[in-house]
């Protein structure tokens, strides 16, 4: 059992397509959606933990990338680097996920839970000592 | 029993004094009373860390040969300009200066990854800074041009001077417009996504002291990890804003100008930062001592979060717009609990003051005088008392017409 985590693109006319179904049921499939959304123009972005078989894994890839659906592997890892944050909290309210959190109340430490990090990038430029890097 | 500070000092230079941050006083006049507390407690140390714009710092970098005189033409630092109008090799750079061709907001929001506030960090970083000067040269000032590296070690005189820190309470800012907004307390996302504040409460240095009876002209501070004093009352010096019984104000009120020597700080607490589609600024560390004199003292240095309070602003609309309006008031405690309401809905939290570091300079400089390393002043002089200070208002608009 492994597990990937992927950015998928829908194109405007595959959104309302069964698709995040048949990949449960054909290739047996554990999904966990970590973000999604449409925009207006109607294309869907989603990033999503899949989990299962190795092999199943590539073939259900293999299934949407036919579908006409663009995959990129989430390989982005997001760093704090610890040497240059101020611990202000400006990226607290801004992290989706709760990815960077307040840990303790009394001290206000800032904290980094790299698990919960979905890579969004919505925290690097409101960080105002650009503490917060990406690393492909 | 009141004290001196005299008093109090003697017992600094013996290693006696006792000396706690303005989150230990908190219980300590819980449990004990402000009257036991004030005859224990020698100092009650404060802190703050964050944006302040109106910082800078000036220096002479020392006479070149043949002889150039900055003043009247232009000087860049890391290509950031610097103030030249002075004498000849004096220079005072700004923390929200930019470099000339830095895009500013032209393709919304703006970067600002380098400013002036950076060039400040650089060189308490110990790292090389280019300096690029363009004179008009004079028969005692020959010289028109310079390019050169210059550091901070071999600088004549380097001073931070900031004409505006510390202020005793500020705005929590929100954004009630349908899009995200860039300000100077942060990103702001719309329909009151997240709110913005920007004080270490109970352990900000004017909240402590909310009337200034300790603090004035020439008090000695912690500033940038190294010595500072009070040099005047800041800019925008407020002492009408309203306040609560406790004394604290529950809008922006005082300010203090300080001064010290940009070659005893350390860069973690002088940190050019950059918000997003505003600009660039200057993260200053400030601590302050509070002598405990008397009661009425340790009172106020007992203040907690739960006791303060701020206003809620909408950046979207009512600040830009300089409209008086307020969302509401909340306190500190709400604050950093991580989510306040507004208008009914629960709005996410975050400070842009850091609470974390305000703490590790009330330490520091608790520390620092438990070890007789730092001594108390008496003030030279009182800042302005609200009978006293002019009434700080917006400007009087008087478009200028071109005469015939
Ligand atoms: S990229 Fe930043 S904002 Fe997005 S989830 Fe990760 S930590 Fe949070
Ligand atoms: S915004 Fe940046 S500096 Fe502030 S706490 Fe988050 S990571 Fe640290």
């Amino acid at each position: 059992m492994v597990s990937r985590k992927i950015v998928l693109t829908f194109p405007k006319q595959k959104i309302d397509k069964p698709i995040v179904y048949k990949l449960i049921k054909d290739y047996d499939l554990v999904f966990n959606i970590l973000k999604a959304s449409i925009t207006p123009d109607q294309e869907g972005h989603m990033v999503i933990e899949i989990s299962g078989d190795k092999e199943q894994i590539e073939k259900g890839i293999k299934y949407l990338q036919e579908q006409g659906l663009k995959f990129e592997p989430l390989s982005k890892d997001i760093r704090v680097n610890w040497d240059k944050c101020v611990q202000c909290g400006a990226c607290v309210s801004i992290c989706p996920t709760g990815a960077l959190f307040v840990k303790d109340r009394q001290t206000m430490e800032v904290s980094f839970d790299s698990e919960k990090c979905i890579a969004c990038e919505l925290c690097i430029r409101p960080c105002p000592p650009r503490a917060i890097e990406v690393h492909f | 029993m009141a004290k001196t500070i005299a008093e109090i000092n003697d017992k600094i230079r013996q290693g006696q004094a006792v000396v706690v941050t303005a989150e230990e006083i908190i219980e300590i006049v819980a449990n004990k009373g402000a009257a036991q507390a004030a005859k224990e407690v020698d100092v009650v140390t404060t802190g703050t860390f964050g944006p302040m714009c109106s910082s800078g710092a000036y220096f002479n970098f020392g006479h070149t040969k043949p002889k150039i005189k900055a003043g009247g033409g232009t000087a860049l630092l890391n290509g950031v300009p610097a103030y030249t109008g002075w004498a000849a090799v004096d220079l005072y750079i700004g923390a929200t200066a930019l470099p000339e061709d830095d895009p500013r907001n032209k393709i919304p929001p703006g970067e600002f990854s380098y400013g002036g506030a950076h060039v400040i960090e650089d060189l308490l970083a110990g790292k090389d800074v280019r300096l690029q000067i363009e004179a008009y040269g004079t028969d005692c000032y020959p010289r028109k041009h310079l390019d050169t590296l210059i550091n901070l070690k071999d600088l004549n005189e380097a001073v931070l001077f900031n004409t505006r820190n510390a202020y005793q309470n500020y705005n929590v800012a929100v954004n009630l417009s349908q899009k995200t907004i860039y300000t100077y307390l942060g990103t702001l996302k719309p329909n009151l996504g997240n709110a913005n504040y920007c004080s270490a409460g109970q352990l900000s240095p004017l909240l402590n002291d909310p009337y200034l009876k300790t603090i004035g002209l020439g008090t000695r501070i912690w500033l940038g990890g190294g010595v500072g004093y009070v040099a005047w009352q800041g800019t925008q010096f407020n002492p009408h804003a309203p306040r609560l019984d406790n004394g604290t104000p529950k809008r922006p009120a005082q300010t203090l100008a300080v001064i010290g020597d940009l070659k005893q700080m350390k860069a973690q607490w002088i940190k050019g930062v950059s918000f997003v589609g505003y600009g660039t600024t200057l993260n200053v560390g400030i601590g302050i001592p509070i002598p405990i004199l008397n009661e009425e003292i340790v009172k106020c240095t007992a203040v907690k979060d739960a006791d303060i309070t701020c206003a809620v602003v909408d950046y979207s609309e009512a600040y830009p717009q300089g409209k008086a309006d307020v969302l509401g008031e909340v306190t500190y405690q709400q604050l950093k609990s991580g989510e306040i309401e507004v208008k009914g809905k629960k709005v996410p939290t975050s400070g842009i003051s850091s609470y974390k570091n305000a703490r590790v300079i009330a330490d520091d400089l608790k520390e620092q005088i438990k070890k007789g390393k730092f001594l108390l002043t008496e003030k030279v002089a009182d800042l302005p008392s609200a009978e006293q200070a002019p009434n700080f208002k917006p400007l009087n608009e008087r478009p200028f017409k071109r005469g015939k």
